[in-house]
């Protein structure tokens, strides 16, 4: 049943222009800059593909990739394992479980600035005596330092939503579990996960749309060194527009962000459009 | 009890002091002196608490350029964050309604372009934002910071209140437009009070979400207008020569105690807008 109006098109516009000229609008401009020569000023002299070209030789973008890729493995993955560890636990009726929800969700009301800096104090060299601990300031494992902070602010994020799904499973799938007298890890396992397949598949797009948007952590606990040691692409745009002037290249590594996010929602949005069909 | 049982809380307990460890580490540092730091150990309770720290950071920190402390940073975000929050829930409110009960054609893909916004990083639309909002010389004012955070926070905030009015009988639309109700009388004097719970919820992400935003502030606010976490960043990683750990970690709290006396009192309420934001659809 459809209502018929100006009213609701009226009312509509503001996300009209949003959609419009905010979000396509402006990926299409940047794609258009990618392809120009512009450096510090906008310029619409054509250079094709170049600026990808240089893009991929840059040895900072390389790195900047690289750093992204470790990352990210460790942070979804560990932010899943973490998370539904503390969301089982949590579900198997303990005393304390709102103290236990607040503590570890806590985290994720902070900002990822804050965030940052705390660790960066955690991490400093001399901080804790006795103990050198000097991962901030080398090269190979700086990455591991915003890993583990990212960690320690997501995982009760995921908590909070596997918790929300571990409560919505039949409570007659533990009874009969019970009477077949099978072990309640082997429950979690091969019978609970398989069961909260969507709210894994929300949890890891959103890790991983995380993962892409990785820019402030950085910022606040190493402005991407020592040296570019722990730079990523999403700091690599930044710098190249406002510090670089290099438009042109931002343009490029920005479309290449663009790409990779989309990619990561092709399989998520083909599902639930075949499951809305179903 | 048996030992699955305590193995169980044995490993919640540590689990909850791995994540209060920083926060312990945040406010133990802002209480000492620097020399206390110093010759101390991190996790060691302050021998003399003072509340030097605090003051220093509120109002005499240097942030590169001057020395006013996070206390200018907080009343911009608080500046940002009303109209970024009420302007924004207002119109998540209105988009939600008018897509559940009205659908007018091409609304539905129009959200699913809209949802978008949600996943893509900011970095991908900061350039040409920059030059739209200087073509409309709002650039590094609060009208552009404001604007900004209206379309980056629409996304969600549709959404929130598009599957709320989903869940609410639609008799209770279908009596008001028997009543002669227009579009606006309906959302007005219907909806809106009937979404208080969504409007509370909307409210609890969104100061967080804006308070917390760090990018935005930087590029669109200017400087005038800088955000509290853009000023904690400067007093942080731009002040040369001794570094005071004390001051720093009394400024990170300031900064991070609006969002988190607001998850602290609100408890359930906080976890239902991540629960109620992530489920898609």
């Amino acid at each position: 049943m459809r209502q018929r109006g100006v009213m609701p098109y009226f009312a509509l516009l503001p996300m009209l222009a949003t959609v419009g000229v905010a979000y396509l609008g402006a990926f299409a401009w940047t794609f258009y800059v990618s392809l120009t020569g512009s450096r510090s000023i906008a310029s619409n002299k054509f250079v094709g593909m170049a600026n990808y070209t240089r893009l991929f030789d840059n040895e900072r973008w390389q790195l900047s990739a690289h750093n992204l890729a470790i990352y990210g493995v460790l942070f979804i993955l560990a932010c899943l394992v973490i998370g539904f560890l503390l969301a089982a636990c949590i579900d198997r009726q303990v005393t304390g479980e709102g103290a236990l929800r607040t503590v570890f969700l806590y985290p994720y009301a902070m900002s990822f600035v804050a965030t940052g800096l705390v660790w960066q104090w955690i991490f400093t060299p001399d901080g804790i005596p006795g103990l050198d601990f000097d991962w901030l300031v080398d090269q190979d494992k700086v990455i591991y330092t915003i890993a583990i902070a990212s960690i320690w602010q997501a995982s009760g994020f995921v908590m909070a939503l596997m918790l929300a799904g571990l409560r919505g499973v039949d409570p007659e799938i533990w009874k009969a579990a019970r009477l077949d007298g099978i072990p309640v890890w082997r429950v979690y396992l091969s019978i609970v996960l398989p069961m909260l397949g969507p709210t894994v598949a929300t949890v890891l797009i959103l890790l991983a749309t995380m993962v892409v948007k990785l820019y402030d952590a950085v910022v606040s606990m190493t402005q991407g060194g020592p040296g570019i040691a722990s730079e990523v692409p999403a700091k690599f745009i930044m710098d190249h527009l406002f510090l670089r002037a290099n438009i042109g290249l931002a343009s490029a590594a920005a479309v290449m962000l663009l790409v990779t996010v989309l990619m990561l929602l092709a399989p998520y949005a083909y599902a639930r459009s075949r499951r809305r069909i179903a | 009890m048996k030992p699955a049982r305590i193995g169980l809380y044995a490993f919640l307990l540590s689990a909850a002091l791995f994540f209060m460890l920083p926060l312990y580490i945040m406010i133990t540092t802002s209480l000492k002196s620097m020399d206390e730091i110093r010759n101390g150990h991190l996790f060691a309770l302050p021998l003399a608490p003072t509340l030097e720290a605090w003051r220093s950071a509120w109002s005499e920190a240097c942030t590169g350029a001057s020395c006013d402390g996070v206390r200018a940073g907080f009343w911009n975000s608080v500046r940002i964050a009303v109209p970024s929050t009420i302007l924004p829930i207002l119109l998540g409110a209105l988009n939600g309604y008018a897509l559940s009960f009205w659908r007018p054609r091409g609304a539905n893909v129009l959200f699913a372009i809209l949802l978008l916004g949600a996943f893509v990083p900011v970095q991908v639309m900061i350039y040409p934002l920059v030059r739209m909002l200087a073509a409309m010389e709002v650039y590094g004012s609060l009208t552009a910071i404001v604007l900004v955070h209206l379309v980056f926070g629409m996304p969600v905030l549709t959404l929130l209140f598009r599957n709320y009015y989903a869940s609410l009988p639609h008799e209770l639309f279908q009596a008001a437009r028997i009543d002669g109700g227009g579009f606006w009388r309906i959302f007005w004097h219907v909806m809106l009070p009937a979404s208080i719970p969504m409007l509370v919820v909307a409210a609890i992400m969104q100061i967080t979400g804006v308070w917390n935003d760090y990018i935005l502030g930087l590029v669109f606010a200017g400087r005038d207008n800088a955000p509290m976490t853009v000023q904690l960043n400067n007093v942080i990683n731009t002040t040369t020569g001794v570094r005071l750990y004390n001051v720093n970690m009394a400024a990170t709290i300031l900064t991070a105690l609006v969002p988190l006396a607001i998850y602290f009192l609100s408890g359930r309420w906080f976890v239902r807008g991540i629960a109620a934001g992530a489920v898609k659809g």
